[in-house]
């Protein structure tokens, strides 16, 4: 018996993998169809979305996303039709409703201030781990195991317990409802997953190169410049993804600690509403807006995902 | 030729004297490469968490900063353990977090395994099947709100279909009894991927020669799987029930979303509990006592935890 015959014996048969790749396929489709709803209904017109029994096919209209960038107030018939001609495709739809647009709405200083404070943690996040972890790949740091599992471990605290003393300490420093004081907090929250990650990453890069530059007269410094960084370019833009998709995420820091100014979109989202209750397309509107990104990401990541997820535990 | 000159020249300089040379010391260089990552979270980390402990102590209200302070010494820890409603956050906390680890380990380890068969696509389907769990669970949370929604929400629709019960009967978020299935139906959506994503790494790991050395002793199916399979995925099993088991523990923003803790305080897990004492009852030191219980609670679970693991791990 060759080795060739005793490895076909163990593949599934063709019969085992169709049965499989059905289930596989049915689990996927069922389980993506609350995102395909939100992305519908962001095309749907108010009372298309609330219709009985839900609405599959329908005219799509971008009134969602007209409410979602506005703020309208009801008139009369009489006023509206005093005014000019409409301006533009927003307009002209939201006085079929017998209202006007008053102006903009918060949404996109919301989502602008969820581009910075992502952005700007994930930098910072992303600068101190890469010098952290390169100390603790490289060098005999004394208790390094005790330091690592402490910055670890901050991780595991939950973040209401945590806002507790936050929100004071930031009352006192002035930090509440500013975008300084979310990028510090989400800096500590990412600097964690950031050093464990990056740590893995840079002690996959062999040590000889920097010692070959060191021999050729680097400094350490210089080496880690010159040699170790360009090497780690993938994990740092794996490990920056991910610090970037928790801080565009994030919910109870924000919800807690911001109000107005410095207020993130996941908070906002939710306080969407129109007349009589929640403007579902306006909302699925921002909520498409606001994951389409990070759907984009998935898939560029879809590779290291594992790794981070688990904090470079399983590397594959 | 030249070469080798410079290599003995730098064989021959004494190390600390070399470095000396190269500027900073590899020490120094150590802890300045650290230093200010520590020092970060102990500002941001350490410290509120020390000023937490001396509050749990105290009667301090955030809302009225400028009252005498009162130190209570452990009362707020004594009324904390006989709090009923603390009690039943508890076990609301227990059952969420019991059935979500079970139906994503389940159906998590269910599917790694048929990804495994490596099936025409699966890489692509695979793809498709993790997006839930990059998603915003607050964002999202929030949209399954409108799914919940009797009659017009597609959820209640799609079970009126399947059973023929009148929709507006399914009140997923008002029914005391069904809230907290909603919840954990949310979970379970979100985070079985990962659950997945994991166990697929421990099936691979498994080296096909265990499977081909099986084979030949004629072992069936359903004892490679009980003798090979699960044992050897096991500890990647574990891995994952850890992370989603602290995770859980402390569940705050899809629930907050969904149901706020409601009906009543049906689904008023430990997080919701406390957001509820600290920033709605104004109740800081008390709440501070509470999140230091929980802190201990996620610790010590987390320790005795990682102990298995590594326990598993050795064998």
């Amino acid at each position: 018996m060759s080795l060739t015959t005793a490895h076909s014996v163990v593949a599934p048969s063709g019969t085992a993998k169709g049965i499989a790749g059905t289930i596989i396929v049915a689990y996927a489709l069922i389980s993506i169809v609350p995102l395909l709803w939100i992305f519908a209904t962001s095309f749907k017109t108010p009372p298309d979305s609330i219709a009985y029994p839900p609405k599959i096919v329908f005219q799509p209209s971008i009134e969602g996303y007209c409410n979602l960038f506005t703020t309208r107030t009801r008139q009369t018939p009489e006023y509206i039709n005093s005014l000019g001609p409409a301006t533009g495709f927003c307009d002209e739809t939201v006085r079929k409703r017998n209202m006007v647009i008053a102006g903009p709405s918060n949404f996109l200083p919301r989502f602008v201030n969820s581009l910075i404070i992502a952005f700007g943690s994930t930098f910072c996040a992303v600068f101190l781990g890469t010098l952290s972890a390169y100390g603790f790949s490289r060098f005999k740091v004394p208790l390094a195991d005790d330091l690592l599992f402490f910055i670890l471990s901050t991780r595991f605290m939950p973040p209401i317990a945590v806002a507790i003393p936050i929100y004071l300490m930031y009352r006192e420093l002035g930090l509440s409802d500013t975008a300084l004081g979310m990028i510090l907090l989400y800096t500590a929250v990412n600097v964690s997953l950031a050093v464990w990650l990056l740590k893995g990453f840079i002690d996959e890069i062999p040590r000889e190169y920097e010692e070959a530059a060191m021999i050729d007269g680097y400094t350490r410094l210089q080496a880690f410049w010159r040699t170790v960084l360009p090497q780690a370019t993938t994990g740092i833009a794996a490990t920056a993804i991910f610090c970037l998709i928790f801080a565009w995420n994030e919910y109870a820091f924000a919800a807690l600690l911001t109000s107005g100014t410095a207020q993130t979109a996941p908070p906002f989202i939710p306080t969407i509403i129109g007349e009589g209750g929640q403007d579902w397309p306006a909302v699925a509107a921002g909520t498409t807006i606001f994951l389409v990104p990070i759907l984009v990401f998935t898939i560029l990541l879809r590779k290291q995902l594992l790794r981070g997820i688990t904090f470079g535990a399983v590397r594959k | 030729m030249l070469n080798r000159t410079a290599e003995n020249v730098a064989r021959a300089t004494p190390e600390p004297l070399a470095r000396k040379v190269r500027g900073i010391s590899d020490k120094g260089l150590a802890w300045l490469f650290i230093s200010p990552t520590i020092l970060l979270l102990l500002a941001i980390n350490i410290f509120p968490l020390f000023w937490a402990i001396y509050l749990s102590f105290t009667n301090f209200r955030a809302n009225r900063p400028n009252e005498v302070v009162k130190n209570l010494g452990f009362a707020n820890y004594q009324r904390i353990l006989g709090d009923q409603d603390i009690w039943i956050a508890m076990q609301t906390t227990a059952h969420f977090v019991f059935w979500t680890i079970l139906l994503q380990t389940l159906i998590g380890f269910t599917l790694a395994w048929l990804i495994d068969r490596k099936f025409r696509g699966h890489a692509f389907w695979t793809t498709i099947i993790l997006v839930p769990m990059m998603l915003s669970p607050a964002v999202v949370g929030n949209f399954w709100r409108f799914l919940y929604e009797p009659q017009i929400g597609l959820f209640a629709y799609a079970i009126s279909f399947v059973t023929r019960i009148p929709p507006t009967d399914i009140q997923m978020l008002s029914n005391v009894s069904l809230a907290p299935w909603s919840i954990i139906i949310v979970d379970t959506w979100m985070w079985t991927p990962y659950v997945m994503l994991i166990c697929l790494a421990g099936l691979r790991s498994i080296p096909e020669y265990i499977y081909e050395a099986a084979e030949v002793d004629r072992a069936s199916n359903w004892r490679q799987f009980w003798s090979i399979t699960l044992p050897m995925a096991l500890p990647f099993i574990m891995l994952a029930v850890l992370f989603r088991g602290i995770e859980n523990f402390k569940m705050f923003d899809m629930v907050n979303l969904l149901t706020g803790g409601g009906p009543g305080s049906t689904t008023e897990v430990a997080s919701i509990t406390l957001k509820r004492q600290a920033f709605e009852s104004w109740r800081t030191g008390y709440s501070s006592a509470f999140a230091i219980i929980l802190f201990v609670a996620v610790f010590g679970l987390a320790n005795i935890y990682v102990k298995a693991l590594n326990k598993v791990k050795q064998r």
